[in-house]
């Protein structure tokens, strides 16, 4: 970007290091001041990773550093002169010199010093502090001195006692403006409304702040703010990623995150369901909408895509996702290899990767809570047709068991046969044990199957195809389009003689379990890119008339169509194949939507191919699962399969004609719901193995699911189970999962964390600002149930969060980062509450909770080639729609949302658990002259010329709406100047009026209002939290 | 996340970015501290002092983009990548096979398909013979195809890899690999590790430009040139062709400039007003990026007016002002580069050659060849190629082997051609070759990874040294992988 002076980032990155000079006498902490230094240079070579270990040395634990080494040692404790570690980093001469001059690693003086006197000590030794349980620290006392209010909150005693340490002191308490907008914008995302604003200021009891902190902990705005934080973590987005970069529904996922903090779920259930929430005694539609956390992973359907290395791809990105989020340890290097500084190794990560790797990626429709009335009611209603059904024809089992006799023998002796696809296209296949093969990776539109077989020497009259389900295909199939159906616009049937020569099978007549009426072409399948889309759908003749313009097709009513269906294709006179002799057949399907980048696949999803030699047989119009029970002796059917029979039987009985169309049409009202990726375990287990280097294709020994030997143990007997792998994630004994959480938080609320690295806590890691406090945070977290607002209310309720931010000169020189917190944090927003706070300051915002993402508006040309790979959908929101809050704007993987991107929102292509924080030239464009900010300011302008004021309460007002307080006198001046001199030149014609105001009436007051409005809404304080 | 190694700030240009006058308030402080901040990058720490009266700013030399001093004296200081997307195929344009001709319609042997996976073919598909002539051209006699008139003309000047080779054969990963040294998402692009490493020459344009042209965009989209763990700011910035080179340059409808400008004062000297009492730096930062942004919104429209440029340079490039093509989006490189922008970055998506080989090459060489080749002349008469290093290549090659009849090519990342020029890359060189079907590398393989090192050694770094510790461990764009290539340069 364009080069910004002082931007945030370099700002952070040169003072990072905290304000640490250690003093002679100070004693010397191993975690902080000897064990980065050991793990920074010497672990790459010295460290766990055995394949990169020079010699049989190791410093990374103490017995090994002491080891005797044939007459000496690394360290000799209490002797630093007969330390061999000392005597070679010490040492000039280069084979000697340590660390290596070729590792381009050097020690400092200060650090060759404090390992010196670290050994002189006697070399005391501590396991990394964040790999041992957090226990309960004594809150420090706090000395009478203390300034008020700061002997409340165990936060301020620890912060306090470090600021004693190094001779600052705390700032004193931020303004009520400040705070109340501070709070409301760390607690929702948005600022306080005028109303609030009143209320607050005009509240004078001693409590007013805490009443305050549980007005808007209460808020449902809360659980959209703490969720953004959350769905960065888990790489949210609503797109699939990669070339394609497909859209998705996975907004219930989303929702559900911000659900879950609203109703302030316990943190350990929270992770619980979101990694195996599929897995749970009684799991609904919750849990698995959560197990969707999982299912964040990209996809790519990239035509040349080898699906299985890109299922690999998904489940590193899981075990990093889990690493990063839940666990504050980066996992990433132990792929490949073992981690050359943390104690993870290269099969411990495939432990935990082979909790994971027994996945269905389903994806399922789900439904509101208006929808499962609906679907309710529509099941008590079919339900009670069928009971008048069975009560009006009291023998029915009898009649029913009967007709199942007479139908038993109209079975056609049908063989199945083992198929390999023959031409190659971006689409590729699973052969499954049952002979069926399942269509992966590549779906676009028309794509032709040719399927081969060499069956057994004989004569055959048909050809049946099997249409079949499967948990993989969207609502489980059997086709790959968004309804899980699949149109088929030929089938063709080709002989190959042992010799080579090729003829085409002429096809007689064709039936299916399933026969559609003639329709035309619909939404996502019709072409829009033509005037007219000639194609048409129906019956399964549309696949044997040579008519390439029409296809039969499995879709219909959402209650009904997801089941297996069958196909057969009879043959004008049976083929004689002989042996060595090749069948192929050929699924022509070109009824699919224009757009290979979209969802716009109408392909099969699953299918099966037989023969027979009976002569003109018939698709079985039985659904198969009927066929199997009616094949077994109605002793052994239990009720639900009674209920199938029934179900089926009910059909074919023309008496029921009234009834069964009754049923249908209620079915046929059932509602559409809405896709949504989740996890599902397999029946059978997939079994892993290690990858040597991380490569998909060089298989090392298998791996069981076991958990990295450093950190605690899952319960004795537990299953290798995912679930088992999501409560040890969430256990009281896990060293890292609370630490992770609560640093998380206090990064939110400072600006960093408590340890700066959240996404890293390991032994790389800076030492933590203050380590107690953190443990005292975690376990305080746990023990009140792991509550996130019991946090929440803890740090802001604390007199450290109330400092004032204003950071002094001795601030600067002293602690200019504020790891010491001797006042708080000044911070730009997320980019979200950027576009948030314009939106609720110009009273725009339409504040409604939940529901599918929305298009703003935004440049066309973003979402079209050559800026996007593929034409991208942004059906431009209508009225209130786009002004919803920015957590629900379309999230494309490849093509951001540019308001959003600018401001440092992630991607969404790997967990996120710390934002870049930039201040850029590209940031003001975009304030100043982004069309919906300059909406905006315009409607900004409308409210405050809707009441009769002088200019000065408006500008007042305006300042208030924008930053929560009124200006100062100067600051009143420059605005009234700048509308002075803006009404003078729009008086004087310079200034188009309507085109500024975009309005036609009382547009010159509405374009000098709009500009100071804009000023407003430009401002740094604006968009940033002081 | 802490910036791993030195890079120490260079005393150039004491006013780097035009000067800031406040609207009001005390001048004399408010320049104090401007002048500590705009421009204190390059002064010592003694000068700070003195200009401060003691007051010490911490930050005042942390600007992430200031100009840097790489390892060594570097020979390019700014880059031009051609990027051609989709995998354009070098048996048709710089690897002439003579050997495949005799061969075509017949089965490859076996054994060298052995472990050999495409993306889209049976591996055992029938060779496919060049289907377009070569010639010989240049001082060497070096056979270019018949579809690179004028490239062929240029072909003195620049240095052809024939044997170029990467781990990925789909388009997502293989160009984030080319661009950012890794299949996986979230690592920084070449253009961000540059400017991390050198900073910016320019201060009211931006340091990483990028254009896109042809039928598609980018498969792995704005990763391409997004800057991964460092910081945004690394983050290349879309110019386009027609319309507002920068999302958001233009002023809102009735906004005149005049306007604008007042209306910036009016921020700022709120914005300063507010950095009076709270004494943040990063407010200082805002008024400064506002300053920028203005001074942007008049820069950008100059910089991408080709209005200006005379009839023959238009002509050189075969450009038609108010039409976008990649051609133009040449010509825009270099008046960028002129500018000081450090990396400008063409994707131009449209050499993914399944089928309608011949009709497709004919055009995108029509599209392509032209701009490309007026580039390296243009550069040199100018003077700036000595110090520009620009890149033509691919995320990978395409098969010998046929795809569909006879009119197509699979992805192929064994083996395939890029060339550079300028930059202190030796002119005139063939580097490398493949065997007699272009199938595998024969000599002198140029990994991917080998190319950065060589790049990134060309603009000064050690690629082993130029370093971002991000999760505890310190990256590379080379990760742990890479030699410089030595018999490249100049």
């Amino acid at each position: 970007m364009v080069r910004g002076l002082l931007i945030r980032l370099g700002l952070a990155t040169l003072l990072a290091s905290l304000p640490l000079t250690l003093r002679a006498d100070e004693p010397l902490v191993f975690d902080r001041d000897i064990r980065p230094i050991l793990s920074d240079n010497c672990f790459l070579c010295h460290g766990p990773d055995e394949s990169s270990r020079a010699t049989d040395l190791r410093l990374d634990s103490r017995e090994s550093a002491t080891a005797d080494l044939g007459g000496y040692a690394a360290v000799t404790p209490g002797d630093s002169a007969e330390s061999e570690l000392v005597r070679r980093i010490l040492s000039t001469d280069e084979y000697e010199q340590m660390p290596p001059p070729d590792s381009n690693k050097s020690l400092s003086p200060a650090e060759i010093e404090r390992l010196r006197r670290w050994v002189d000590e006697g070399a005391p030794w501590t396991g990394h502090w964040a790999f041992t349980a957090p226990q309960r620290p004594a809150v420090p006392e706090v000395s009478e001195s203390a300034p008020a209010g700061w002997d409340d909150n165990p936060i301020d005693a620890f912060v306090l006692r470090r600021l004693d340490e190094t001779g600052l002191s705390p700032s004193p308490s931020a303004d009520r403006q400040t705070l109340l907008r501070r709070v409301t914008l760390d607690l929702t995302g948005l600022p306080p409304t005028l109303a609030e604003r009143d209320a607050f200021l005009a509240d004078r009891r001693p409590d007013a702040y805490e009443r305050l902190v549980e007005r808007l902990l209460v808020s449902p705005h809360y659980g959209e703010r703490w969720g953004q934080k959350w769905l960065d973590a888990a790489r949210y987005a609503d797109s699939d990623g990669y070339e394609k970069d497909k859209q998705r529904t996975n907004w219930f996922y989303r929702d559900w995150v911000v659900d879950a903090l609203n109703m302030d779920k316990p943190y350990d259930e929270f992770l619980i369901e979101q990694v195996a929430g599929d897995l749970l005694p009684g799991a609904g539609q919750d849990e698995l909408v959560a197990t969707g956390f999982l299912r964040n992973s990209m996809v790519n359907e990239e035509g040349g895509a080898d699906p299985e290395q890109f299922r690999i791809e998904g489940l590193f990105d899981r075990v990093d996702a889990i690493g990063k989020a839940v666990l504050g340890i980066t996992t990433q290097c132990a792929q490949c290899h073992t981690h050359k500084y943390d104690p993870i190794s290269h099969d411990e990560y495939y432990g935990l990767f082979a909790y994971l790797n027994n996945c269905h990626e389903a994806t399922i429709a789900v439904y509101t809570d208006a929808e499962l009335r609906e679907i309710e009611q529509i099941e008590r209603d079919v339900a009670s047709i069928k009971a008048d059904l069975k009560s009006s024809a009291s023998d029915w089992r009898n009649e029913l068991v009967a007709w199942a006799q007479s139908v038993r023998a109209t079975e056609v002796d049908w063989t199945p046969v083992r198929v390999e696809r023959e031409n190659f296209t971006g689409e590729k296949f699973d052969y499954l044990d049952d002979l069926s093969v399942l269509s992966r990776g590549f779906s676009g539109s028309p794509l032709t199957a040719d399927m081969a077989t060499k069956p057994a020497a004989g004569s055959y009259s048909a050809v049946r195809v099997e249409f079949l389900t499967h948990p993989t295909l969207p609502r489980g199939g059997p086709g790959r389009s968004i309804y899980g159906t699949h149109a088929l616009t030929e089938f063709r049937c080709f002989y190959t003689a042992p010799d080579g020569q090729r003829t085409q099978l002429k096809l007689v007549s064709a039936s299916s379990d399933i026969d559609p009426p003639d329709q035309p072409m619909e939404f996502p399948f019709i072409d829009t890119t033509k005037e007219e889309d000639e194609r048409r759908l129906g019956p399964i003749e549309y696949a044997i008339d040579e008519d390439l313009t029409t296809g039969w097709h499995t879709n219909g009513s959402p209650a009904t169509r997801n089941r297996d269906h069958k196909a057969v294709f009879v043959l004008s006179e049976p083929i004689a194949v002989e042996p060595g002799g090749t069948l192929t057949f050929r699924l022509k399907q070109d009824h699919g939507g224009w757009n290979p980048n979209d969802n716009h696949t109408n392909i099969a999803g699953r299918y099966r191919f037989s023969l027979t030699k009976t002569p003109e047989p018939e698709a079985d119009p039985l659904p198969r699962e009927v066929r199997e029970i009616i094949g077994r002796s109605p002793e052994s059917w239990s009720e639900s399969e009674w209920g199938r029979v029934f179900d089926y039987w009910r059909t074919t009985r023309s008496e029921w004609v009234e009834a069964n169309r009754a049923i249908a049409e209620r079915l046929d009202g059932f509602p559409e719901g809405t896709l949504q990726c989740v996890t599902l375990e397999r029946d059978e287990a997939r079994v892993t193995h290690l990858l040597e280097r991380g490569n998909f294709l060089t298989l090392g020994q298998v791996i069981e699911p076991h958990t990295p030997a450093f950190l605690h143990p899952t319960p004795e007997g537990a299953p290798a189970t995912r679930l088992t792998l999501a409560r040890w994630l969430a256990s009281r004994d896990s060293p890292t999962t609370a630490r992770a959480l609560v640093n998380r938080v206090w990064q939110a609320y400072f600006g960093t964390g408590l340890v700066e690295t959240p996404e890293d806590l390991g032994s790389q890691s800076p030492p933590p600002s203050h380590p107690q406090l953190l443990d005292w945070l975690a376990v305080e977290f746990m023990d009140s149930g792991w509550k996130p607002k019991h946090l929440h209310r803890l740090i802001v309720t604390s007199a450290t969060y109330r400092q004032a931010s204003r950071m002094t000169p001795k601030h600067r020189e002293r602690d200019p980062n504020n790891r010491l917190l001797a006042r708080a944090s000044r911070l730009r927003v997320d980019a979200e509450s950027v576009r948030d706070i314009a939106l609720a300051a110009s009273g725009l915002l339409d504040p409604a909770i939940g529901g599918p993402a929305v298009y703003p508006p935004a440049p066309r040309f973003l979402f079209l080639p050559p800026a996007s790979y593929g034409p991208k959908p942004w059906n431009l929101s209508k009225d209130a729609q786009r002004y919803r809050r920015s957590l629900y704007v379309q999230k494309y993987r490849s093509t951001p949302y540019p308001t959003l991107q600018v401001f440092d929102a992630p991607t969404g292509a790997a967990a996120c658990v710390r934002r870049s924080r930039s201040n850029t030239p590209v940031q003001a464009l975009t304030l100043l002259n982004e069309q919906q900010f300059v909406e905006c300011a315009q409607a900004m302008a409308s409210r405050l010329i809707a009441a009769d004021e002088s200019d000065e309460s408006r500008i007042e007002r305006a300042f208030v709406l924008a930053v929560s307080r009124p200006p100062t006198a100067a600051e009143a001046t420059t605005l009234g100047e700048y509308l002075r001199s803006v009404r003078s030149e729009i008086a004087a014609g310079t200034v188009d009026a309507a085109a500024v105001s975009g309005a036609e009436e009382h547009s010159e007051e509405l374009a000098a209002w709009t500009l100071v409005a804009r000023c407003l809404l430009n401002l740094d304080e604006t968009i940033t939290r002081q | 996340m802490t910036s791993a190694k030195p890079n120490e700030s260079m005393a150039t240009n004491p006013y780097p970015c035009g000067r800031y006058t406040p609207a009001t308030g005390d001048p004399a402080a408010v320049n104090r501290r401007w002048f500590l901040q705009q421009c204190g990058v390059g002064l010592g720490a003694a000068a700070l002092q003195t200009l401060l009266g003691g007051e010490a700013l911490a930050a005042s030399s942390a600007d992430p983009l200031a100009p840097k001093r790489p390892h060594h004296t570097p020979r390019a200081k700014n880059v031009i990548l051609l990027f051609m997307g989709g995998g354009p195929s070098q048996f048709e344009m710089w690897d002439h096979k003579p050997t495949l001709q005799r061969l075509d319609g017949t089965l490859p042997p076996a054994e060298l398909l052995k472990g050999y996976r495409s993306a889209f073919i049976n591996p055992s598909s029938k060779l496919l013979g060049p289907r377009f002539k070569f010639a010989p051209a240049g001082a060497n006699g070096l056979e270019v195809s018949e579809l690179l008139p004028h490239t062929a003309k240029v072909i003195d000047d620049l240095c052809l890899v024939r044997s170029a080779t990467t781990d990925a054969f789909n388009h997502a990963p293989a160009q984030l690999l080319m661009q950012t040294g890794s299949q996986q998402f979230g690592r920084p692009s070449f253009g961000a590790w540059t400017t991390y490493g050198l900073g910016s020459e320019s201060c009211d344009l931006p340091a990483f430009v990028v254009f896109n042209s042809g039928k598609k965009g980018p498969s792995a989209g704005a990763a391409n040139w997004g800057s991964g763990f460092l910081p945004t700011v690394h983050t290349g910035v879309e110019f386009r062709t027609v319309g507002d080179p920068v999302l958001y340059l233009s002023n809102p409808d009735g906004v005149t400039p005049a306007l604008q400008r007042a209306s910036i004062d009016a921020v700022n000297t709120l914005n300063q007003q507010n950095l009076d009492v709270m004494g943040d730096p990063e407010i200082a930062t805002r008024i400064n990026s506002y300053e920028m942004a203005y001074r942007m919104q008049s820069s950008a429209p100059e910089a991408v007016g080709i209005e200006s440029e005379p009839q023959h340079v238009l002509d050189l490039y075969g450009v038609k002002p108010g039409e976008a093509s990649f051609a133009k989006n040449c010509l825009l490189a270099r008046r960028l580069v002129e500018r000081g922008v450090r990396f400008v970055q063409l994707f131009h998506e449209s050499w993914d050659q399944h089928g309608d080989l011949k009709k497709d090459l004919v055009q995108n060489c029509r599209d392509t060849d032209q701009g490309c080749a007026a580039l390296v002349a243009d550069l040199k008469q100018r003077g700036l190629l000595d110090d520009t290093l620009v890149i033509w290549c691919g995320e990978f090659g395409r098969t010998p082997m046929v795809e569909g009849g006879d009119d197509g090519r699979d992805h192929h990342p064994n083996a395939f051609t890029m060339w550079m020029a300028g930059g202190g890359v030796k002119p005139g060189l063939v580097y490398g070759s493949t065997d007699d079907l272009g199938f595998n590398v024969a000599e002198n393989p140029v990994h991917v990874h080998d190319l950065h090192a060589t790049l990134l050694h060309l603009l000064g770094f050690d690629h082993e040294r130029l370093t971002y510790r991000f999760q505890g461990r310190d990256y590379r764009l080379t990760d742990v992988h890479g030699n410089v290539m030595h018999d490249l340069l100049a």
